[in-house]
């Protein structure tokens, strides 16, 4: 089992994705540079958060374009698990691995805050680990987190079950109250139908030992990890 | 216009438009042999300008303690750095971008940050975080200030927050903390001070010295353009007038995600060890780095303008030189080895290159198409500039009397709205608006950031394991009123301050960096302010076991004549040798008991420098009229700053380093503005009722936050006993069973330990002074006002 995290120029959550990996997890993991089209045999690909090329003309708009996206796509239309964070989730979207796009925030300014989310759905290889309906406290920072899509599209995303993660309160209680960006349905994450392609805007990452105020995002870790073993067993 | 600047003949009269006094030009000629030509004289005029060779401050910042145990790198070079243990160092620094700030905000603020950014990864070191210590106008209308003016400084917040945000941010270091204040003095000159810290191995920590003659001298990052020219002597070097916004051209612009390119390439090309010597083109540019390079190294310099990237076409050497265009870097290679150093940064797709090399003898030549543009002897340019002991001279006294000064509410007067009042002060009330537009938490390091402890606490992973051990805290302090009304004693108080706060997040102080925000050094009231400052820090830093490392100064900070508050604000940083005792404020269990601890053994406040016939009262009424309460209910700013006794400080210091690393208590905060109440009331704020975490569904009726209940005795009177700033205290919460140890530990270092109170999850804070309630409101009313307030202020007048 391998891991591979994507360094784009101007990613920033590269190394912290790393780290939960490698001294958390304890699992492999290794870097992957944008301008190959190689993914050095990983099994799970990270795409980080940061400000991928500046995030000029648009949120994840020229990363979608370098090398190794090219191969990304390949992966992650083969059925290769593919988990985008943040400026990750925003790429997946630019790229067409995920349906929808990003908007400023409703309240037009960067916010980095711990929010909570509950788990949709946990049927897919992001959140097996974790219990249906399950909180999570996890922090998000960005200033386009703002989830959009056309009715048809979210239509398609909750008959699908693909919307996997939506903000609410620390108690579940109100959705819409524990909603930071303005997101349409109060969605935090998603994933393809094929459900081997997720991007949530919070960062697990940053939340994987209680000392960082939670180890909530632990789960979404485990349960790739678990989903692995899984499928490794599945192929032995 | 361009090839016409080159022609210019320089006469004395030039010199003077770029700010060269004629004993200066002398000086020039002097060294030249000769007269200067125009890009000479630019040249000249940068570096010995105010901001680049601190002329006037020299001779007092020699008065300062620079040295220590662990002082690896004091004043003079990119950053101080101080030995952390583990092979590791920490490289801090603080600086300030205060008029750019005020001429173009959010622009101002980015290249401040941007600015402190690179001075740390020069020194090999990668950023971990930075602090932000902002002073703006008052941003809502009162005695002194009209809607208008409120409305500009609001506008002037709000790019200067999306600037700091905006750059830190994307560049991906945590903005952990820091502080930011109101005074109607900084309406048309706000403080925007940055400060950065980086973690490096001790061995790889790298300097700006030029070596190897013969080596290779490589420019890399972002190209030069017009941007920022005499940014240093024009803007920094000079106090504003109305004509200033037309200055907006001189303000740099940045490129947040160049300067995280240029940090990951830097510190990769550090890693092939070809690089000598490596220096940031910050203010003055390609001037500052060339000359300072050669001069450190007792070597000489030779470049090739023509050589230099350049965004745009026809620029004079003149421009070249001053340009002060961010995200760039000078470096010097070993010979032979800089195609290592190329293909790095050509992988980080920055240019990079060679410009120049390294020459025997001591000249900086600069060449330009085959022609000399400038030659001039580096050491003499960069370190034997005009240096001046400007004439000081102490204001007027202030004639004074109890008329002039706050009067007391009778006891038993009820002080719950005036409480409200000065929870809801700008000055008080929760910056969580401001920093939650601030990246807090990137990099997986930050264990308190802003408002959880009195200090930023980030923790030091491996730079190679990536295993973690200890943990630093930082906090940036100062209070400019205080050092209005007494410069000397209000100095005194900003580092007691922040080392204050390091020592209640758990942490030892070790070293301090300042940035010495002045008026003009040409008035001798200032000089005064900035020498009476200068030996309360360096008496301060010295008791304190806090060498200054170093920082800036910066002086003309006066806006149509009129001076801001003397404003040194400091930084201090800490080392907690255990990352699991870290300490934060918030109380932690109902029944807990509330201890005050105070350093100062004697109950007496305020006798040292108040009139021998003043009787205690009016001492009282003296001292209390510099607070924060003061200022917020009456408008009253007068008196004198509470006496400071500094050993009162170290033994509280001291005291909580040891309480911490016993883990013996379950919250620290201390005692400064607003006084105890509000000391106490962020304690519940920042609480959290247990059971109440993620999940578990809270019943409408049940409290959120715990609070607390207390009961003061002693004759002062209640505004003073519960608003007071006097500093060497603390308010720590523990256990009832660990009581008799904690009483023990403060007995051990001689600290006054009064057990004020308990904390309760009734919802309800209640302070009794002689048995009377004088604040008795609940904890969601005090926190609703005091959460919101900022941003409602900000937002939706």
């Amino acid at each position: 089992m391998k891991f591979g995290v994507v360094v784009f120029p101007g990613s920033n959550c590269d190394h912290d994705a790393f780290y939960a990996i490698s001294n958390v997890l304890h699992k492999p993991v290794e870097f992957i540079w944008h301008q190959s089209e190689n993914l050095a045999n990983c099994d799970a690909i990270i795409l980080p958060g940061g400000f991928s090329y500046g995030d000029y003309l648009r949120t994840g708009a020229i990363a979608r374009f370098s090398p190794v996206m090219k191969s990304v796509e390949k992966f992650g239309k083969s059925g290769g698990m593919v988990l985008g964070v943040c400026n990750g989730f925003q790429i997946l979207c630019e790229a067409g691995l995920l349906p929808g796009a990003m908007m400023r925030n409703s309240g037009l300014r960067f916010i980095c805050r711990h929010v909570h989310i509950r788990v949709e759905q946990t049927d897919t290889p992001f959140t097996n680990a974790a219990q249906k309906g399950q909180i999570l406290k996890i922090p998000i920072a960005h200033s386009d987190g703002n989830y959009n899509c056309d009715e048809a599209t979210l239509a398609e995303l909750e008959k699908n079950r693909q919307v996997i993660f939506r903000y609410t309160t620390h108690d579940g209680s109100n959705d819409n109250a524990g909603n930071p960006n303005g997101a349409v349905r109060n969605i935090a994450g998603i994933c393809n139908r094929e459900r081997n392609v997720a991007g949530l805007m919070p960062h697990p990452e940053r939340v994987v030992e209680p000392a960082l105020g939670s180890s909530d995002g632990l789960v979404i870790f485990r349960s790739m990890v678990e989903a692995l073993v899984g499928a490794a067993k599945a192929t032995a | 216009m361009a090839t016409a600047i080159t022609e210019i003949k320089v006469t004395p009269e030039i010199a003077a438009e770029h700010g060269v006094t004629r004993e200066e030009y002398a000086r020039i000629q002097q060294i030249l042999g000769r007269d200067p030509n125009i890009t000479e004289l630019g040249i000249f005029s940068v570096m010995w300008s105010e901001h680049c060779s601190y002329k006037s401050s020299k001779v007092h910042l020699k008065r300062l303690p620079t040295r220590g145990k662990l002082v690896v790198q004091g004043p003079g070079e990119n950053a101080g750095v101080v030995d952390i243990g583990d092979g590791l160092v920490a490289a801090f620094k603080i600086e300030s971008h205060n008029h750019p700030s005020y001429v173009e905000p959010f622009q101002g603020a980015t290249t401040g940050v941007g600015g402190i950014l690179r001075d740390i990864f020069t020194m090999g070191a990668r950023p971990i975080a930075v602090l932000d210590s902002l002073r703006f106008g008052e941003i809502t209308p009162g005695k002194h200030t009209s809607e208008e003016e409120a409305a500009k400084n609001r506008r002037v917040l709000d790019g200067v927050v999306r600037g700091v945000g905006s750059y830190g941010n994307c560049f991906g270091v945590p903005t952990v903390g820091g502080e930011v204040a109101f005074e109607p003095c900084y309406s048309q000159n706000p403080l925007v001070n940055a400060l950065a810290l980086g973690i490096a191995k001790k061995e790889e920590i790298f300097l700006a010295k030029a070596k190897g003659i013969g080596n290779p001298v490589i420019y890399v990052g972002a190209k030069t353009g017009r941007d920022g020219i005499h940014g240093a002597s024009l803007l920094a070097s000079a106090e504003f007038t109305e004509e200033s916004q037309q200055k907006r051209p001189n303000v740099q612009v940045g490129d947040p995600f160049m300067e995280k390119l240029l940090l990951e390439a830097c510190l990769e090309a550090m890693q092939t060890g070809a690089v000598v010597a490596i220096q940031d083109m910050g203010a003055a540019g390609l001037t500052c780095s060339t000359m300072e390079m050669a001069s450190r190294g007792g070597t000489g310099i030779e470049i090739d303008l023509a050589r230099v990237p350049q965004r745009e076409t026809g620029m004079t050497p003149y421009e070249i030189m001053l340009s002060e265009s961010q995200e760039r870097m000078l470096l010097v290679a070993e010979k032979g080895r800089e195609h290592e150093v190329l293909s790095v940064f050509k992988k980080w797709g920055l240019d990079a290159v060679v410009v120049g090399t390294v020459t025997e003898g001591g000249i900086a030549r600069i060449n330009n198409n085959g022609r000399v543009a400038a030659e001039i002897p580096a050491h003499p340019l960069a370190e034997e500039g005009p240096v001046y002991n400007r004439p000081l001279a102490a204001p007027a006294p202030r004639i004074e009397s109890e008329k002039d000064w706050f009067a007391f509410a009778p006891e038993g007067t009820n002080l719950t709205e005036n409480f409200k009042k000065l929870l809801a002060s700008p000055a008080i009330a929760s910056k969580r608006w401001i920093t939650e537009q601030y990246d807090t938490s990137v990099r997986t390091n930050t264990l308190a950031g802003p408002g959880a402890s009195d200090a930023a606490v980030v923790r030091i992973k491996d730079p190679q394991t990536g295993a973690v051990k200890r943990a630093l805290a930082l906090s940036t302090d100062g209070n400019g009123r205080w050092c209005f009304l007494n410069p000397r004693v209000g100095a005194m108080h900003a580092v007691a301050e922040a080392a204050r706060n390091v020592a209640a997040s758990g942490a030892r102080p070790i070293a301090a960096t300042n940035c010495l925000n002045f008026g003009s050094p040409e008035k001798p009231e200032v000089m005064w302010q900035f020498s009476q400052a200068i030996d309360g820090l360096g008496e301060a830093c010295t008791i304190l076991s806090t060498p200054i490392t170093g920082g800036n100064v910066s002086f003309y900070n006066e806006t149509l004549g009129k001076s801001i508050y003397p404003t040194p604000v400091i930084g201090v940083l800490g080392i907690l040798d255990d990352v699991s005792r870290v300490l934060k404020i918030a109380f932690r269990d109902d029944g807990d008991v509330i201890l005050l601890l105070d350093g100062s053994n004697s109950s007496v406040v305020a006798q040292q420098a108040s009139p021998p016939q003043s009787n205690q009262a009016s001492a009282l009424a003296r001292e209390f009229s510099s607070s924060e309460y003061s200022k917020t209910i009456t408008g009253i700013v007068a008196g004198e700053p509470p006496a400071i006794e500094l050993t009162a400080e170290k033994r509280l210091i001291d005291c909580l380093v040891a309480l911490a690393a016993e883990g013996a208590i379950q919250s620290a905060h201390d005692i400064s503005d607003g006084g105890l109440a509000v000391t106490l009331a962020e304690s519940c704020f920042a609480s959290v009722v247990a059971g109440l975490q993620t999940g578990a569904s809270s019943s409408a009726a049940s409290a959120t936050h715990l609070s607390a209940t207390i009961k003061l005795n002693g004759d002062a009177p209640p505004e003073h006993a519960v608003f007071g700033e006097r500093g060497a205290r603390a308010v720590v919460s523990v256990k009832p069973t660990a009581l008799a140890r904690v009483l023990d530990t403060a007995r051990q270092y001689q600290v006054a330990a009064h057990e004020l109170g308990q904390v309760t999850r009734d919802g309800s804070f209640r302070i009794e002074h002689k048995g009377r309630a004088v604040v008795d409101a609940s904890v969601k009313a005090l926190r609703d006002v005091w959460a919101h307030s900022l941003e409602y202020a900000l937002t939706k007048r």
